[in-house]
C-alpha cells in the first residue's frame, strides 16, 4: 500500500501562489507521501459556475474528472475548490446519471489539505516551527460547506513558537467571493476593510488561511492600508522549520 | 447590474453615519440571536430547525389541502376568507368593505405583505386614512419611506431624524429622547385605535386546523389593531400556512430568538374569528385575505420553492456581511437581505435586477442562521444561472458569455492555459476592466516569475 | 369566487396535486413536557418575569395577594376583569376597583381611563415568564392592553412548564376562544436607534402575582 496522493494545486495556486503549492508538497513528502502532479490539470470551473455559466463549468468539470479520475487521493490547498468538486460538480451532472456516478466517486477522494492531514494522514504535529503571532481566517466554503473549523487550529497548535490569536468577530467573510470581488468592487473592499479591523485588533503579524483566494483579498487590503501584517497559506506555516 | 443598483450601493457605502447605524444595529441583533441559541440556552436548536423545515415543506407540498382546511375552520368560527390574486384585488376588497360599513379611518400593524402591494398608497388614493401603528413603520409613513429592514424598519433613522420628522409632520416641539418620541407616537395613535373602523394586520402564521391567524409583536399595536376596531382584516401570503396549532411549539421557539434573541416576543396573538357570542370585546367581523401576488408562479420550481418557507425573522439580514454594508434601501423591492435577493427575482423576473443574485460572496452565513433551513446560496446559484440563460437568449452581455467560452476552452487545453498564465504574470499590468476594479480597492498580489508547474517541472 | 378557484387551481398545478386529494402524513411534532415540581415552576416563572423588567409577588394566600394588590393600586384607578379568581381573592371587591363590566363600549371607556388593568390568567408558562390569556366573559381583551399598567393574579396550579405543555393541555385553542394571547413582559420597542423603550402601546408595567 503505497502512500500516494495527487495534488490539485488550483489555477490560482498554480499561477499566482506557487509557494503554497510547494509547501503542500513539502509537508506531504515529509510525512512519507509520494506526490504526483497530473500535468493536464487546470481549474475546477468554479469561476464559471459561480457566474451562472453552467455549460462552461460543465466542460471544465469534465476535464477535471478525466484528469483526476484515476487518483486515489486528491489533495487541494483550497476550501472553495474542494467544495466545488465535492459538492457542486453533482449540481452540474444531475441529468447525466453515469457522469454523476463518476463525479460522486471522485468527490469521496478529494480532500482539502488540512482535512487530509488530520483525517487521512492522522497527524497533527508535522514538525513545524514558526515564530510568529498568527490569526486564522476561516474561509467561508471551508467553514460552512466542508465544516472545517478544528482541523487547521489543531495543526497550528502544534507548531513550535507559534502563538494563535482568534479574531473577533470570527467567521466573517473577507469579501472575495470570486468575481464578486470585481463586479461589486467597492462593496468587496468595504468587507475587506472590516476584516482588517478584526485582524489588526488581534495584534497578529501573520494571517493564515486554507484558501489563497481569501489571502489574496486580505493581503491586497493590508498592503493598501500600509500594514506590515503578512498573509501565509496554512501549508507554508506547516512547511516552516 | 443596473446603474440604479450600483448607485444605491455606492451611496450607502459612502455614508459613514449610515454605515455605522446599519452595522451596529444588525450586530446587536445578530449577537442577541447567537446568545439565545447557545447550546446551554437551547440544546435542541438544530433539531427544531430540522422540524421547522420539514413542517414548512409538508405544508407547501400540500398547500391546497391546508388552504381549504384553513378556510373551512375560519368560516366555522364566523369569519370569512377572501382569496386575492394581487394588490388590486386586495384594495378592491378593503375599499368595498370600508364603503359598505362607512369606515374612513383604518389602523394597520406591521405587514410586509401589505408593503408588497402598496396597500396604504392604494387606500389613500381612494380617500381613506390608513395609519401605520408600529412605531418604526409610523415614522416611515410620516417620512414617506419604505422599510429598511424586515423587523426593524427604521434602523437607518437617528433620533434626530425622527425628531425632525415628528416636528414637521405632527407639528410638535423638536424632541430627541427616544422615550419621549415614543410617548408622542403613543398619544397620537391611541386615539386612532379607538376611532378606527377597520384594523388591518398581517399574520406570521395561518393555522389550518384552527382557522386562526398568529401575530407576533412587541409593542401591542397589533393587539390593539385586531381588538379595538369592529372589523379585523388579516392579510397574509398563502405560504404562511402551517398545519396544526401544536406546530407553533416549534415555530414560536425559533421565531423571536432568530429575530431579536427574545425567548418569545412580548405578544403572540392566536386569533380565530370575530368575538364569540359571550365574549366581551373583540371585533364583530373577521376576514383573512389570502394573497397570491406571484407565489403560485414560484411554487412549481421544486428546487427554489423552499424560498416560500420563510417566516420573516430577518436573521439572514442581520448576519449577512453584504446587507450589513449596503442596507435595505439598496435592494430593488420591499424585501431586502438574502431572502429579498432570492424572492425578488422569482416574483419580478430575473431581468428586474439582473445584478441582484450576484451581489453576494456566497459566504453561506444566511443559510446557517435560517430557522427553516432555506439553502439561500443554492437558490442564488440557480438564479445566477437563470440570469445568464436569459441574457444569452436575449443576446445581452455577449462579451462576457464569449469570455467564459474562452475560459472553458482554455481550461480544457492545458498548454493554452499555461501560456495564458505566463502572459498574465509577465505582461505589464493594464488597469482596465477587472484589474481596474480590483486595484480600486486593494493592491494586486506580486506576480511570481514561475508558476507552480514551472517549479515542479524543474524538480 | 373566481380568484379562489383560480388560485387553488394554480396551487394544485404547481405542486402536482388534484382537488380533494388526501395530504401526505404531516411530520410529527416532538412535544416534550419536562417533569418538574410545582415550586420550581413558580420560581422559574417569577425569575423570568423579573428578568423582563416585570414586577412579581409570591403570595401565600389569596388574602395575602389581595393586600399586595391593594397596596399596588393605592391612589390609582383600577379596572378588574370578571375572573372568578379575582373575586375569590377579594381583589374585585377592593374599594376603587371597578369590575363586572360586560358591555363592550363601557369596557372600552373604562379601560381608556383606568391607570391599572387587573386580570387573572388562564395559564402561565414558566420557562418564558408568559401569561396565557383566553378571551371570555370572564376575561376581556382590552383590560390587559389599554391601561398603562397590568397586574395579573394567577393561582400556582395554572403554571405550566412551557409551550409544549400548553399545546398538550390546549391543543385546540380555537375551540374555546376567538383570542388567545401570550403575554411575555411589558410592551416594548427598540425602533429608534435600537434603544429599548417600554410601554409603547401595551402596558409598560406588568406585575405578576402567583398565589399559593
Amino acid at each position: 500500500m503505497g502512500k500516494r496522493v495527487s495534488l490539485f494545486v488550483t489555477c490560482l495556486g498554480d499561477q499566482l501562489f506557487p509557494n503554497a503549492g510547494m509547501a503542500v508538497v513539502e509537508v506531504l513528502e515529509r510525512l512519507g507521501y509520494a506526490v504526483d502532479f497530473p500535468k493536464d490539470q487546470t481549474c475546477c470551473g468554479q469561476p464559471a459556475f459561480n457566474s451562472g455559466y453552467r455549460d462552461e463549468a460543465r466542460t471544465v468539470a469534465r476535464h477535471f474528472l478525466k484528469t483526476f479520475e484515476s487518483s486515489e487521493y486528491i489533495v487541494v490547498p483550497s476550501g472553495s475548490c474542494t467544495s466545488m468538486i465535492g459538492h457542486h460538480f453533482a449540481d452540474l451532472f444531475r441529468k447525466e446519471p453515469e457522469t454523476l456516478a463518476r463525479v460522486e466517486t471522485l468527490g469521496r477522494r478529494v480532500f482539502e489539505f488540512a482535512t487530509f492531514l488530520t483525517e487521512v494522514a492522522n497527524v497533527e504535529d508535522v514538525g513545524a516551527r514558526f515564530d510568529g503571532i498568527v490569526t486564522f481566517h476561516d474561509g467561508c466554503h471551508g467553514l460552512r460547506e466542508l465544516h472545517i473549523r478544528e482541523a487547521p487550529r489543531r495543526l497550528l497548535a502544534r507548531v513550535r513558537g507559534l502563538e494563535l490569536r482568534e479574531m473577533l468577530p470570527a467567521e466573517e467573510c473577507c469579501g472575495f467571493g470570486g468575481t464578486f470581488s470585481v463586479k461589486f468592487a467597492e462593496l468587496s473592499g468595504a468587507m475587506a476593510r472590516t476584516k482588517l479591523e478584526a485582524i489588526l485588533q488581534t495584534g497578529a503579524n501573520t494571517v493564515v488561511s486554507l484558501d489563497s483566494s481569501c489571502l489574496m483579498q486580505i493581503q491586497g487590503a493590508l498592503s493598501r492600508a500600509g500594514s506590515s501584517v503578512r498573509t501565509m497559506h496554512l501549508a507554508e506555516v506547516l512547511a516552516s522549520r | 447590474m443596473s446603474a440604479g443598483f450600483d448607485k444605491k450601493i455606492h451611496q450607502t457605502l459612502a455614508d459613514a453615519n449610515l454605515q455605522l447605524a446599519i452595522y451596529t444595529a444588525t450586530g446587536r441583533l445578530k449577537d442577541k440571536r447567537s446568545e439565545s441559541f447557545a447550546a446551554a440556552a437551547m440544546p435542541d436548536y438544530q433539531e427544531l430547525r430540522t422540524q421547522a423545515n420539514a413542517l414548512k415543506k409538508h405544508a407547501i407540498e400540500n398547500l391546497d389541502h391546508y388552504l381549504e382546511e384553513f378556510e373551512r375552520n375560519v368560516e366555522s368560527h364566523g369569519g370569512k376568507v377572501v382569496y386575492c390574486k394581487d394588490g388590486t384585488e386586495v384594495s378592491d376588497f378593503v375599499l368595498g368593505l370600508a364603503k359598505e360599513r362607512g369606515a374612513r379611518l383604518i389602523v394597520k400593524s406591521k405587514s410586509m405583505t401589505t408593503e408588497e402591494v402598496d396597500l396604504n398608497e392604494r387606500l389613500e388614493h381612494h380617500g381613506l386614512e390608513s395609519v401605520e401603528t408600529d412605531l418604526g413603520e409610523y415614522i416611515l409613513q410620516l417620512a414617506q419611506e419604505r422599510p429598511y429592514h424586515i423587523v426593524a424598519p427604521a434602523l437607518h433613522k437617528t433620533r434626530f431624524d425622527v425628531a425632525g420628522i415628528f416636528e414637521k409632520q405632527l407639528h410638535v416641539a423638536y424632541e430627541t429622547e427616544p422615550e419621549k418620541l415614543s410617548q408622542i407616537a403613543r398619544g397620537v395613535l391611541r386615539q386612532k385605535f379607538l376611532d378606527a373602523g377597520i384594523g388591518i394586520t398581517g399574520a406570521n402564521f395561518l393555522v389550518a386546523d384552527s382557522g386562526a391567524v398568529v401575530i407576533v409583536e412587541n409593542e401591542g399595536n397589533a393587539r390593539l389593531t385586531s381588538t379595538a376596531p369592529k372589523i379585523h382584516i388579516a392579510i397574509a401570503g398563502i405560504e404562511k400556512i402551517i398545519p396544526r396549532a401544536q406546530d407553533l411549539a416549534v415555530f414560536l421557539k425559533l421565531l423571536a430568538r432568530s429575530a431579536t434573541g427574545q425567548a418569545l416576543s412580548v405578544y403572540t396573538s392566536f386569533l380565530s374569528g370575530p368575538r364569540r357570542t359571550d365574549e366581551i370585546d373583540g371585533p364583530d367581523e373577521f376576514y383573512v385575505v389570502l394573497l397570491d401576488n406571484g407565489r403560485t408562479r414560484l411554487l412549481p420550481d421544486r428546487a427554489k420553492r423552499q424560498s416560500l418557507y420563510c417566516i420573516r425573522c430577518a436573521a439572514c439580514l442581520n448576519t449577512c456581511p453584504v446587507y450589513r454594508k449596503i442596507g435595505g434601501h439598496s435592494f430593488p423591492w420591499v424585501y431586502s437581505g438574502p431572502i429579498g435577493a432570492i424572492i425578488t427575482p422569482q416574483f419580478m423576473g430575473v431581468s428586474h435586477e439582473p445584478g441582484l443574485p450576484f451581489a453576494s460572496s456566497l459566504c453561506g452565513a444566511c443559510a446557517e442562521v435560517c430557522p427553516v433551513k432555506i439553502d439561500i446560496p443554492q437558490v442564488l446559484l440557480d438564479l445566477r444561472s437563470e440570469v445568464k440563460k436569459s441574457e444569452t437568449r436575449e443576446k445581452k452581455n455577449r462579451l462576457e458569455k464569449f469570455g467564459y467560452r474562452v475560459f472553458a476552452w482554455m481550461m480544457t487545453h492545458p498548454r493554452a492555459y499555461a501560456w495564458a498564465g505566463w502572459m498574465a504574470r509577465h505582461a505589464p499590468v493594464v488597469k482596465v476592466g477587472p484589474v481596474r476594479a480590483w486595484t480600486s480597492q486593494r493592491d494586486l498580489p506580486p506576480m511570481p516569475r514561475q508558476s507552480f508547474r514551472d517549479i515542479w517541472s524543474r524538480r | 369566487m373566481m380568484s379562489r378557484e383560480h388560485i387553488l387551481h394554480r396551487v394544485r398545478t404547481a405542486i402536482g396535486r388534484s382537488a380533494g386529494q388526501a395530504p401526505g402524513a404531516a411530520p410529527p411534532v416532538r412535544i416534550r413536557v419536562p417533569a418538574g415540581d410545582s415550586s420550581a415552576r413558580v420560581g422559574a416563572m417569577l425569575a423570568r418575569v423579573e428578568a423582563l423588567a416585570g414586577k412579581t409577588y409570591h403570595a401565600d394566600t389569596p388574602e395575602d395577594a389581595c393586600a399586595f394588590v391593594a397596596a399596588a393600586i393605592a391612589g390609582k384607578s383600577a379596572l378588574a376583569s370578571n375572573a372568578p379568581f379575582l373575586a375569590e381573592c377579594g381583589i374585585a371587591q377592593l374599594p376603587g376597583v371597578r369590575t363586572g363590566i360586560i358591555d363592550r363600549e363601557e369596557l372600552r371607556e373604562c379601560c381608556a381611563t383606568s391607570n391599572i388593568g387587573i386580570t387573572s390568567a388562564d395559564y402561565a408558562l414558566a420557562d418564558t415568564g408568559t401569561l396565557v390569556m383566553l378571551s371570555s366573559p370572564r376575561e376581556a381583551r382590552l383590560i390587559s392592553l389599554l391601561p398603562p399598567a397590568h397586574i395579573a393574579v394567577v393561582p400556582r396550579e395554572r403554571i405550566l412548564s412551557g409551550l409544549d405543555e400548553l399545546f398538550t393541555v390546549l391543543p385546540n385553542p380555537a375551540g374555546q376562544t376567538s383570542s388567545m394571547v401570550l403575554i411575555t413582559g411589558p410592551s416594548r420597542t427598540a425602533d429608534i436607534e435600537q434603544i429599548l423603550v417600554r410601554g409603547v402601546h401595551g402596558p409598560g408595567e406588568i406585575t405578576v402575582v402567583v398565589v399559593g
